[in-house]
């Protein structure tokens, strides 16, 4: 216990931040509530993302630098086949292409790095981000596309007896953190139930082991980065819906990495937890405590948002480097 | 036949230790200083200055800083363009506050500025290693992105953001032709480059290495990882550092706040991959590379006659500089400088190979 009185610091300073500006009465309950729902549902795409990258990392023991150009190609290959055939056929078209890209990127990349330093394979996952990014626009075209899913984007005012002006909440928005709610389900499911997940979690604890038991390594490693295609086609999928199809949505989902890193790299509830931490942390830390640096150091503007989760992840490192539901055991100098 | 050592003994200490043991490879870089100090000046333009030879100086000083880090000490980093920024902006407040200061001074303060930067984000890396590391350096990026473009001290209040500087002024010579600037650059990245190539030869590089190579076995060895690690940041923002003043002041002139934003840094990365991780001279073919690609990008198509959009161009860019990444992985880990490496060997043999 001794040993983790910074870790509870820093989650205690994290829950204080979250309660003051509330019980300071410098926000009106109904404002709070929407801010504290607008975090949640960023963080849920977080999570998404995040999931994709944890899947990777624990079945191939890569560092996934290409998650977000993979969010970004998925969501780019949906907008535009969706302007020529309708959206669930544009959906499952781009889930083969996600496919077909996991098994190119086995065959190409991994196949011909395996066993080496992690540190080439993450190098490698760099180069495969460029490339993606660069094909994904030559081939999709580099404007700003829209993904339309259906559903109505009118917000919708909910609990008026409770809050003074009710609450304001975008339809589109619960759908999207069911979806997600849903695919953590199926994905759990599939590690816990199938052989294919069965087989993943031996790869995941250890290559060898599993190989020599007769699991094809190659094989599982297909299929770990179709799931995190998948995972990131969805993810795209959503927040296309939201934001709008664009380069910089590759930038935000490099948020996925400090999300995996405070809630632990080999952990899927962990980047779950992680991504609904940073997503109301980060939303909070902008509505809240950005007015008030502003103020006190005559900043040019808020914009907090953009460090927050880096920093963040940066004193987990410092104080609990195997995140918050990591495997304790990590290489330590 | 002409490039071979026999003949050539080493009767003293100081003859065995010497940078370039070998009497051609003395000759090659005497004669590559003259080209490039006597000859060069003479024959380029100044659109060759500006927009190819000043980058690369600058980016070769840069590429040496960050392979410090990563090629011979091992430890990732994908946000070294933060230090850059730290530096330029240290730089910048120098020459603004105490003006009576020799700019060689401030380039000496603004790299110990960034040093200082380097280390406290390098912290991390005593508890953590490898890849972690990566998002460390990453929070360091977007903070300092954000530090320089928020917080009005920095840029001395300007209202877009963006600071001005004015030339270069060094005991009374005004840097402020194409000419004078490359000079004073290729000056700058000689004295640092031996710096450099003695840094990674002596005690504290052979620590570096050891460190890289097995934590644990450099540890039990006597090396502390603390120190070793620390100071393998601190070198290396140091240059980095010394880079982006040079970047803000000699090439850019004024700069925008996000002139050292995440692109430059993964370039820099890229420099050192292609050009090889762990060498001085890769740093150099490097810069090289990623200076000349693009333009070579630009122009090839016209010159062939394919009319291509510059919005394909950058997509081309982006897909050849993923794809090469990926190639010189697989290929050849220790990228353009091994390639020389090997050359070097077969012209030692050549004519006769066996």
């Amino acid at each position: 216990m001794k040993k983790n009185w910074p870790v509870f610091l820093l989650c205690a300073v994290l829950l204080v931040g979250l309660v003051l500006p509330l019980a300071t009465g410098a926000s009106a309950p109904g404002f709070y509530v929407e801010v504290l729902l607008g975090g949640l549902m960023t963080g849920v795409l977080y999570s998404l993302v995040a999931m994709g990258f944890a899947l990777i990392f624990k079945a191939s023991g890569v560092f996934n630098f290409a998650q977000g150009a993979m969010v970004l190609f998925a969501a780019l290959a949906v907008a535009r086949l969706a302007e020529r055939m309708p959206l669930w056929a544009a959906i499952l078209v781009g889930i083969v292409i996600m496919i077909a890209l996991a098994f190119v990127i086995e065959r190409v990349v991994l196949r011909s790095l395996v066993g080496q330093e992690a540190i080439a394979l993450f190098m490698a996952t760099l180069g495969v981000t460029f490339f993606l990014d660069g094909f994904g626009q030559t081939v999709w075209g580099s404007d700003i596309y829209k993904i339309e899913l259906g559903i109505a984007k009118e917000p919708v005012m909910v609990l008026q007896g409770l809050f003074q002006g009710g609450i304001l909440i975008n339809k589109e928005d619960v759908v999207a953190t069911l979806v997600a709610v849903a695919l953590v389900g199926v994905l759990a499911l599939f590690f816990q139930k199938t052989a294919t997940g069965r087989a993943l979690r031996a790869v995941a604890d250890d290559h060898q082991a599993a190989q020599s038991i007769g699991i094809p390594l190659n094989r599982m490693w297909v299929i770990v980065w179709s799931v995190a295609g998948i995972v990131a086609l969805v993810a795209g999928v959503i927040w296309g819906s939201r934001l709008g199809v664009q380069f910089s949505v590759s930038l935000v989902a490099l948020k996925a990495l400090p999300v995996v890193i405070l809630g632990g790299l080999t952990s899927v509830t962990g980047a779950i937890v992680g991504g609904l931490i940073i997503g109301v942390g980060e939303k909070m830390a902008e509505v809240f405590l950005g007015p008030v640096l502003v103020k006190a150091f005559d900043l040019a503007g808020g914009g907090i948002e953009n460090w927050f989760a880096y920093v963040l992840a940066l004193l987990f490192l410092l104080v609990r480097p195997e995140g918050l539901f990591g495997e304790k055991h990590i290489d330590r100098v | 036949m002409f490039y071979r050592e026999n003949g050539q003994f080493k009767s003293t200490y100081a003859s065995d230790q010497q940078m370039l043991p070998i009497l051609q490879d003395r000759v090659f870089m005497a004669g590559l200083l003259v080209v490039a100090f006597g000859v060069v000046p003479m024959l380029a333009s100044d659109y060759l200055f500006l927009s190819l030879l000043i980058p690369f100086l600058i980016l070769a000083l840069a590429a040496i800083g960050l392979n410090l880090l990563v090629g011979y000490c091992g430890q990732i980093s994908i946000g070294h363009a933060a230090f850059m920024a730290v530096g330029a902006y240290a730089a910048y407040n120098l020459v603004l506050h105490v003006p009576q200061l020799s700019f060689l001074v401030v380039l000496v303060l603004a790299g110990l500025i960034a040093a200082a930067v380097g280390m406290l984000f390098g912290i991390p890396s005593l508890r953590i290693k490898g890849l972690y590391l990566a998002v460390a350096t990453l929070g360091a990026q977007f903070f300092m992105d954000w530090l320089f473009a928020r917080v009005k001290w920095f840029t001395n209040y300007a209202h877009s953001g963006s600071v001005q500087t004015s030339p270069v002024e060094l005991f009374g010579w005004t840097i402020d032709t194409p000419h004078e600037k490359y000079v004073f650059l290729l000056a700058v990245l000689i004295l640092f480059t031996v710096i450099a190539r003695n840094l990674v030869r002596g005690h504290i590089g052979r620590a570096w290495m050891a460190m890289r190579d097995m934590d644990v076995a450099a540890e039990v060895i006597g090396i502390r990882p603390v120190y070793a690690k620390l100071s393998a940041f601190a070198v290396s923002s140091f240059y980095v550092g010394v880079a982006g003043a040079l970047w803000g002041f000699v090439h850019l002139g004024s700069w925008e706040p996000l002139a050292f934003n995440l692109t430059l840094s993964l370039n820099l990365l890229f420099m050192i991959i292609i050009g090889g991780m762990g060498s001085i001279l890769g740093s150099f073919f490097g810069a090289a590379f990623i200076v000349v690609l693009p333009i070579l990008l630009n122009q090839l198509p016209q010159m062939l006659g394919i009319p291509m959009s510059t919005a394909m161009v950058s997509h081309l860019e982006f897909m050849i500089f993923g794809a090469l990444i990926v190639f010189f992985l697989i290929v050849e880990p220790h990228g353009l400088a091994r390639l020389w490496a090997i050359g070097k060997e077969k012209l030692r043999l050549w004519p006769f190979p066996h």
